[in-house]
C-alpha cells in the first residue's frame, strides 16, 4: 500500500509537470491546428535559463527559493520572446500553406532550438545545484510509509495554480473569448475586429511561459538538465494531449496527470510482475533465469518511458479523438 | 443604435461609392466592371439569380477577397485592401448566407466578440485584471445583454450559439454584428430558410436598426421583403449590372425579367 500511495504521489507530480506542457501544446493546435513540436525545447530552454541563473546566483547569500523564483522570473520572459519569434518567423508565413509544411517546420525549429542550446549550454548532462533542502513529509507513523517532499508539494501548488489561472483567462476575459472565437473560425473572427495574428502570438507567448515554469519544476525536481531533454518530454505531453483530446484545455490537464500515474505505477508495478521469479510460477521456461538472477524483470522501470507511447497508440487506434475530445466534425 | 456622427463625410448624402469593381478566379469572371453607390441612411437591396456574383461582392466589401480592379469607397475614403479587422473598425459589418456564428460560444459571448473592435483593453490588462479592464468587461457585457433583447433573444444569452433555433440564430449573427458598432451592415440572406411569421419579424427589426441610422445592404432572395423593404434595388448578373433603381420599376424592367426567367416575348411575367 505505501509503495502504491508513493508511485501515486510521484505519478501525479510527474502528471502535474505533463499538464502544463501539454497545455502548451494544446492550445496552440486549438487555435491554428499545428502541432507545435517545438514546444518541448522551449520547455528546455526554460529550464537552461533558469539553471545559469540558479548557478550565478548560489553563491550570493540569497535565500533558496528566491533564487529559483528569480531563475523561473529569468525563464518565463525569455520563453516568451522565444515563443514569440517561433510563431513570427518560422509558422506565420505558412498560415495557408497545405499542413504538412508547417508540420515538418516544427520539426526543424526545435532541431535549431536543441543545437541552439548546445551552442550555450554544452551537450553534457548539467546538475542543478541542489540549493533546496530537500524536505520528505511521511504520510503515515514508520519510517517507511509513502512520503512526499517539499519539492512535490511546490510542483503540484504551481501547476494547479497556473491551470487555473489559465481556464479563467480562456474562459472569462475578453482576450479569452477572443481566442475561443479565433479557435472556431478566424476568419470570422476577423469580421468582428478581432485582431488574430495577435491573438495567434498571444496564445504562443502564454503556451510559452506555462512552458517555461515547467521546464523550471523539471530541473528542481529531477535535478538534471539536457540541451535533448526537451524531444522526450515534449514527446510525453504531447501524447498527454492527445489522450485528453487536442485542442481541449481540460483534456490536457486530465491527460497530462493521467500520463504522470501511468507511467509511475507503470515504472513501479510492470516490473514487479514480469520479474522472471514471478512469471516463472505461471509459465514455463522460466526456471533457470529466476535462478541465475532473481532480480532481473522482463520489462524493469528501465522501461517507464514506453508506457507513453504505448498509451499514445492505445487512444489513437480506439479513440482518436481522446478522451474529452469532440468529434473533428463539430469544429466546422 | 448609437447615431453618432461618422468621423469622415466626403460626401455628406454617400456611405458606400463602388466602381469597376472586377473579381475572377482563374477563368470565371465573378465580378465584371460592378458599379453603384449607397446613400446613407437607405435601405439598398441586391438581388440577381444565382451565381450572379452577389456573395462575391460582399467578399470583396469585407476584406476577405482582393479585386482585381476597381474601388470601394466608404465615408469618402478608399479602401485599399484592408484586412478583415481594419474593415471592420472603419464600420462595416455583414453577416453570411450560411450562419457563421461561434458555434461552441454562449450566445452571449458571441456578441462580446462583436465588441472587440470597440474596446481596447489589451492582453497584459487582461492578465493583471486592472480595474480599467474590469470596468471595461463589464461593459462589454451589459452592451451585449442590451443588443441580445434589441434582437429579441435575451432569454438565450447563456445557451452554446449552436443550440439556438434557426431563425434566433440569424438573429443572433445580426445581434453579433451590431456589435460592432457599423454605419454599413451588410446582411448576405437575412431571410434564407425563415416561415412567414419570422420574416415578418426580420423586416420590423430590419426597419428599426435603420431607424437608428444605420445603413443596410441586403442581398435577398425573397421579392416579397426586398420589394417592400427596399429603397432602390441593384440587380446583378454573370457578375455584371443590369438594372438599378425602385423596387416597383426593377420588377417591370425587361432585363430584370430576361435574367430570371429567360426571354418571354409573349407575355411579361413577374420576376
Amino acid at each position: 500500500m505505501d509503495t502504491f500511495l508513493q508511485q501515486v504521489i510521484n505519478g501525479l507530480t510527474l502528471g502535474c509537470v505533463y499538464a502544463v506542457v501539454a497545455l502548451g501544446y494544446t492550445m496552440v493546435y486549438g487555435i491554428i491546428q499545428l502541432i507545435n513540436f517545438a514546444h518541448g525545447e522551449v520547455v528546455m530552454i526554460g529550464c537552461m535559463t533558469a539553471f545559469s541563473v540558479i548557478v550565478a546566483l548560489a553563491g550570493s547569500g540569497l535565500p533558496p527559493i528566491a533564487i529559483v523564483l528569480l531563475g523561473t522570473s529569468a525563464a518565463v520572459p525569455v520563453c516568451m520572446i522565444v515563443g514569440y519569434v517561433i510563431e513570427r518567423v518560422a509558422y506565420r508565413p505558412l498560415r495557408n500553406a497545405p499542413r504538412l509544411a508547417p508540420l515538418i517546420t516544427a520539426i526543424g525549429v526545435s532541431i535549431v532550438l536543441q543545437h541552439l542550446a548546445l551552442l550555450v549550454w554544452s551537450r553534457n548532462i548539467i546538475a542543478f545545484p541542489q540549493i533546496i533542502q530537500l524536505k520528505l513529509f511521511r504520510l503515515g507513523h514508520s519510517d517507511t510509509s509513502a512520503a512526499i517532499s517539499n519539492v512535490q508539494v511546490a510542483v503540484i501548488v504551481a501547476s494547479v495554480v497556473m491551470m487555473a489561472g489559465l481556464l479563467l483567462l480562456v474562459h472569462r476575459t475578453k482576450v479569452g473569448i477572443a481566442m475561443r472565437a479565433t479557435s472556431q473560425n478566424p476568419l470570422v473572427a476577423g469580421l468582428m475586429g478581432v485582431d488574430v495574428n495577435r491573438v495567434i502570438s498571444f496564445t504562443f507567448v502564454v503556451g510559452a511561459a506555462l512552458g517555461a515554469v515547467a521546464g523550471v519544476m523539471v530541473g528542481t525536481y529531477y535535478g538534471i538538465a539536457h540541451y535533448q531533454m526537451g524531444f522526450l518530454l515534449g514527446l510525453k505531453a504531447f501524447s498527454a494531449a492527445v489522450l485528453g483530446g487536442i485542442g481541449n484545455l481540460a483534456g490536457a490537464v486530465l491527460g497530462g496527470i493521467l500520463m504522470g500515474l501511468i507511467e509511475a505505477l507503470g515504472a513501479g508495478y510492470v516490473g514487479d510482475f514480469t520479474n522472471v521469479c514471478f512469471l516463472d510460477k505461471f509459465l514455463p521456461g522460466f526456471s533457470n533465469a529466476c535462478f541465475a538472477s532473481p532480480e532481473s524483470s522482463l520489462f524493469g522501470s528501465n522501461y517507464k518511458d514506453v508506457y507513453a507511447f504505448i498509451v499514445l497508440i492505445l487512444v489513437l487506434v480506439f479513440r482518436p479523438s481522446g478522451l474529452l475530445g469532440e468529434r473533428v466534425g463539430d469544429r466546422a | 443604435m448609437s447615431a453618432e456622427a461618422p468621423a469622415r463625410r466626403a460626401d455628406a448624402g454617400t456611405i458606400l461609392e463602388v466602381e469597376g469593381l472586377s473579381k475572377r478566379f482563374g477563368g470565371l469572371v465573378a465580378l465584371s466592371e460592378v458599379h453603384f453607390s449607397i446613400r446613407r441612411g437607405e435601405i439598398y437591396g441586391l438581388i440577381g439569380p444565382n451565381g450572379a456574383g452577389k456573395t462575391t461582392l460582399f467578399n470583396v466589401l469585407t476584406g476577405i477577397y482582393r479585386q482585381d480592379a476597381g474601388s470601394i469607397r466608404f465615408e469618402g475614403a478608399l479602401l485599399a485592401h484592408p484586412t478583415p479587422d481594419r474593415i471592420a473598425a472603419l464600420g462595416i459589418a455583414r453577416t453570411f448566407q450560411n450562419i457563421r456564428l461561434f458555434a461552441n460560444l454562449s450566445a452571449l459571448e458571441n456578441v462580446m466578440i462583436g465588441r472587440h473592435v470597440r474596446t481596447h483593453a489589451g492582453v497584459v490588462g487582461a492578465i493583471l485584471r486592472t480595474r480599467r479592464t474590469r470596468a471595461e468587461e463589464a461593459a462589454i457585457e451589459r452592451r451585449a445583454r442590451e443588443l441580445l433583447a434589441y434582437v429579441g433573444i435575451e432569454k438565450r444569452g447563456n445557451e452554446l450559439a449552436r443550440h439556438l433555433s434557426y431563425g434566433d440564430q440569424r438573429r443572433l449573427e445580426i445581434a453579433r454584428s451590431l456589435a460592432t458598432d457599423p454605419r454599413l451592415l451588410a446582411l448576405d440572406e437575412p431571410a434564407a430558410g425563415m416561415n412567414a411569421t419570422e420574416k415578418l419579424e426580420l423586416r420590423k427589426l430590419l426597419g428599426a436598426i435603420r431607424a437608428d441610422g444605420t445603413t443596410l445592404l441586403i442581398i435577398e432572395h425573397d421579392v416579397r421583403l426586398v420589394m417592400g423593404l427596399c429603397d432602390r434595388v441593384l440587380v446583378l448578373d454573370y457578375g455584371r449590372n443590369i438594372a438599378e433603381g425602385e423596387p416597383r420599376a426593377i420588377q417591370r424592367d425587361p432585363r430584370v425579367i430576361e435574367a430570371y426567367l429567360g426571354k418571354a416575348p409573349e407575355r411579361g411575367a413577374g420576376a
